[in-house]
């Protein structure tokens, strides 16, 4: 029996695909959940989870929250306007304060690409990474792989454009890490501030650059479109906003280049008229609001699988099987009982 | 117990099911994952037999409603829950191979109502390891056969669904795990 084998999820790029396919088949079975009259189970009844959010979230951390809820464990949120981190304290004492509640599970999100390893450092809790700085967010991977696998039936083989500012996209290296060890082929394409010539090597092996959508899009199974982090601009990566949307807004013409079956996907908040255009993203072939319906699935899977179980078997006690050897009735027992056994 | 006395044990459960509940006007079998699946389809094909008609077939998956979770896997299989349907007041008879402490039954009782309030559950088994290893206060309604054994045994039930032979055996636990 494999194990998960997992106490952390800091980033993709350290699991295995078993582990991956493993996360996205338990929240398969998650999404019925959430379709139920009664949208919860006692999975994780008197488990804490804490969500510690020091950049801005709406999406991801009431997703982790539902995520949390219908598992039944208590969801504490903290949020950086209302921590003492405003007051001054560290992120290591934050964390040991946070540790001395006992939680199951702290779930960060940090301006700071690395802070959810610190963290894993610091406390017995499992962490979850809610996005670090430009670096992973690997439950955003994770939801758009099951989006994916939804509508295309598989991942290994397909041909996957991502568009955008590559450079400060963590949805995007988390995306590039999973859909390369699961089998796809990624094109990324952008401005070439925001995708650095020697940028696909360093990523992952087999990531294939691109100058223009055009280009990136040709036979394209899936469309993934990156948001255009304006608070990230600061350094002129861009002359303006308009020229971004004429050369790399996404528009339905580009989806002609496509596969017939082609699906577009962007993890929001979206600027529409900007990286994408109101037609395509109200569009049948836009799964914006599946992705987020998977991302309350993924994030109950994960967990679960974190917060969730510690030792082995599928099976309960009372029903698994062992190795032994077949018995032969032979045990001294009360005449009506050895009757029934011997007839077994 | 080998395939023949398997098939005879579900054609009576079969037939008392049917007869406690003066045929099968409401009824729904739900088998309790994983070899209470296919045990449930089987009876359900005898039903059909009987009645002329197959009485609805639901699927619980009760991995989320374990009370035993910290002590389960470090990789649970969360396999999905089916069921046909709205089980308000119809009758739902879970159907599982092997009754012991009850636990599995609590956890499949606990998801049923969350699923509605059915008007009556009834409880079918393969095979009943005997009351002494309850732990909760769960009998069955319907048993193929009642088997007493000690703790230190495990009674294997192998479907040609899931497993290369199909047949009941006991086996004794591996040393290590008894000691556990």
């Amino acid at each position: 029996m494999t194990t998960f084998g997992l106490k952390h999820l800091l980033g993709i790029r350290e699991l295995s695909p078993d582990q991956i396919v493993h996360l996205l088949d338990t929240a398969e079975t998650f999404r019925d959940i959430s379709k139920r009259e009664i949208k919860k189970v006692p999975a994780l009844r008197g488990r804490t989870v804490i969500n510690l959010f020091f950049e801005a979230s709406t999406r991801t951390r009431t997703s982790f929250e539902i995520a949390a809820k219908r598992l039944s464990a208590d969801a504490i949120n903290i949020s950086v306007s209302t921590s003492s981190v405003a007051k001054g304290e560290t992120l290591l004492d934050t964390a040991r304060n946070l540790q001395a509640m006992a939680p199951d599970c702290i779930v960060i999100r940090h301006s700071s690409a690395g802070a959810p390893y610190h963290l894993a450092r610091a406390c017995d809790a499992a962490i979850v990474n809610a996005g670090d700085g430009a670096h992973e967010h690997p439950t955003q991977a994770l939801l758009d792989a099951l989006t994916i696998r939804e509508h295309q039936g598989r991942i290994d083989g397909l041909k996957v454009a991502i568009i955008g500012d590559v450079l400060h996209s963590r949805v995007a290296r988390s995306n590039i890490y999973l859909l390369a060890k699961l089998g796809a082929t990624v094109t990324v394409a952008g401005p070439g501030t925001l995708v650095p010539a020697e940028f696909g090597g360093l990523i992952e092996q087999g990531v294939r650059l691109a100058r223009r959508v055009e280009e990136a899009v040709v036979d394209a199974d899936v469309v993934m479109i990156l948001r255009v982090q304006r608070e990230r601009q600061t350094d002129a990566f861009l002359p303006s906003m308009r020229e971004y949307a004429v050369h790399y807004g996404l528009h339905l013409n580009h989806l002609d280049l496509a596969a017939p079956d082609a699906i577009v996907m962007h993890p929001g908040p979206m600027n529409r008229g900007i990286e994408i255009s109101s037609e395509i993203a109200d569009s049948g072939r836009s799964l914006i609001l599946d992705q987020v319906t998977n991302g309350v699935a993924v994030r109950m899977a994960v967990l679960y699988l974190l917060a969730g179980g510690v030792s082995s078997g599928e099976q309960s006690a009372d029903r698994e099987v062992g190795n032994g050897t077949a018995r032969n009735g032979t045990v001294k027992r009360q005449r009506r009982k050895r009757s029934l056994r011997e007839d077994l | 117990m080998d395939p023949a006395r398997i098939n005879r044990a579900l054609a009576r459960l079969a037939s008392e099911i049917v007869e406690e509940n003066h045929g099968i006007k409401d009824l729904i079998l739900v088998g309790i994952r994983r070899r209470g699946v296919p045990l449930a389809n089987r009876i359900a094909d005898k039903i059909a037999e009987l009645e002329g008609v197959r009485p609805p077939v639901g699927i619980l998956d009760i991995t989320l409603y374990r009370d035993d979770l910290s002590t389960v896997g470090a990789k649970p299989i969360v396999s999905g829950t089916e069921l046909p349907g709205d089980i308000e007041a119809r009758t739902i008879v879970l159907i599982d191979d092997v009754l012991y402490t009850g636990r599995t039954v609590r956890a499949a009782m606990d998801q049923l109502i969350d699923f509605g309030r059915p008007r009556r559950v009834q409880l079918a088994v393969l095979i009943d390891r005997g009351n002494e290893h309850r732990e909760l206060p769960i009998q069955a309604d319907y048993i193929g056969k009642l088997v007493p054994t000690k703790k230190s045994e495990i009674i294997k039930v192998m479907l040609t669904d899931f497993d290369e032979d199909e047949g009941v055996v006991i086996v004794e636990r591996p040393a290590a795990e008894a000691a556990a």
